[in-house]
């Protein structure tokens, strides 16, 4: 049984403890407010180069001069994974979310045969997969979002694929990531990155007549050529997409912390008034026996 | 309006420019080209240089951009550029520091073994070069 000191103390450190979880919650919702502003000004531009990619691509269709980048490789053995994280913790299932999604697809792409890579974003991704994969993580990258995230670091990490593309490292990229849906949701999603997916064919099936937009695409000319222009703007896709994943991931993450922090501050607010009260209940226990012994005692004589 | 060419100018990082104008010339690889509503549809590599847009018959706003992506529809002109800012604010010095540096590295490489750093530099030296050349047109 504790005392009445002992409750005292556990109390003061609740209190604290609640205070920084608060502290934090505003510290993070502060910052996802920003990280989602920078989000939305970004999606401007992915998806007006999503769509001159998707005309370039459906106008030269499956000719022979079709980039690697685009076409692939011919082959599907070596995969590389590129596992977008936090570098810190503290925000709730956020980054589990993320591993557990990379781990069950790795699994089944081994099960499938298929030899697989992963170059870790974040220092969180590395922790909990290196568990499992130690040996096939390629790289980690750390520090991306110590203050916010930087197009020329989502560049450079394009053009670093692209290189390893080209060495013939890997076959097929994906991009696993928590996307942004709202403060208190993030969707884990997997994208493919290399080779470059053509949407056009599977949306044509779903709705031929709103896509008109692809008849006009067909007519489009080119300066200087396709292939030229295509060579550029594929490497530059990759940056593009790149930053686009650690954007939301950013902002998934402080939504994520804010939820988390959020709840641990309520928790801690539950478990203040239980102990204050059990904190009353034992006091006035004391109290009590204290009258009753001295009135105990003035009876006796 | 059919008068009009809806222009926009779009960086990784936001929306810059998104308005309806009269014209724009768009520094394309392959010469310079105007834009006006009923275009044709082309797609074009941009090479460093500025972006005029007109209204009323003038020039009223001119663009540096580093090189980029037009994609030009019979109503719409977008450009996607990896840096762009208003001529005026161009520091002429800046500029002549930044094509001083760039020279300075195409000419004593650091690293001559990797291709990519080299192309790296030589575009660094022609976006300098065009900035330079806007600063003073500017």
């Amino acid at each position: 049984m504790p005392n009445l000191k002992d409750l005292r103390l556990r109390i003061t450190s609740v209190k604290s403890t609640r205070k920084i979880t608060a502290a934090m919650k505003m510290v993070a919702a502060s910052k996802l407010k920003r990280a989602q502003e920078q989000a939305e000004a970004a999606r401007p531009y992915a998806e007006r180069m999503e769509r001159m990619l998707g005309s370039l691509a459906a106008s030269i269709g499956e000719t022979q001069s079709a980039p690697p980048l685009l076409a692939g490789t011919d082959r599907d053995h070596t995969h590389l994974l590129v596992v977008v994280t936090s570098d810190r913790g503290l925000c709730g299932g956020f980054n589990g979310q993320v591993v557990r999604g990379a781990r069950a697809r790795i699994n089944q792409l081994r099960a499938d045969g298929k030899e697989v890579k992963i170059l870790c974003l974040g220092r969180k991704g590395r922790d909990g997969l290196k568990r499992y994969f130690e040996t096939i993580i390629v790289d980690t990258v750390e520090g991306l979002t110590r203050r916010h995230v930087l197009f020329e670091d989502a560049d450079d990490l394009g053009a670093r694929l692209a290189k390893m593309f080209e060495d013939g490292e890997f076959d097929v990229c994906t991009l696993v990531y928590n996307r942004f849906k709202s403060a208190i949701s993030q969707e884990f999603t997997v994208q493919q990155l290399i080779p470059f997916p053509v949407m056009g064919t599977e949306e044509e099936e779903k709705d031929q007549e709103p896509k008109r937009d692809d008849a006009l695409a067909a007519i489009y000319e080119f300066e200087p050529d396709e292939e030229t222009i295509l060579a550029d703007l594929l490497p530059r896709n990759l940056g593009v997409q790149m930053y686009r994943a650690m954007l939301e991931s950013y902002a998934g993450e402080h939504g994520a912390r804010m939820a988390a922090m959020d709840s641990a501050t309520r928790n801690a607010g539950d478990m203040i008034d239980r102990l204050e009260l059990s904190y009353n209940r034992k006091r006035q226990a004391a109290i009590t026996t204290e009258m009753i012994e001295i009135v105990s005692g003035a009876e006796a004589l | 309006m059919a008068d009009q060419v809806e222009f926009e100018l779009v960086s990784p990082a936001k929306l810059l420019v998104s308005e309806a104008v009269e014209m724009v010339v768009v520094p394309g690889v392959e010469g310079d080209f105007g834009v006006l509503p009923g275009h044709a549809p082309v797609i074009s590599q941009v090479r460093p240089g500025v972006i005029d847009i007109h209204g009323d018959g003038k020039v009223i706003r001119r663009i540096f951009v580093a090189g980029g992506f037009a994609e030009v529809t019979t109503e719409r002109c977008t450009v996607l550029a990896e840096e762009a800012r208003p001529v005026e604010d161009i520091d002429a010095a800046q500029a002549e520091q930044r094509l001083v540096a760039a020279r300075t590295a195409v000419e004593h490489p650091t690293d001559d073994a990797d291709p990519g750093e080299a192309r790296a530099r030589a575009r660094e030296l022609r976006v300098a070069e065009a900035q330079v050349m806007a600063a003073q047109q500017g």
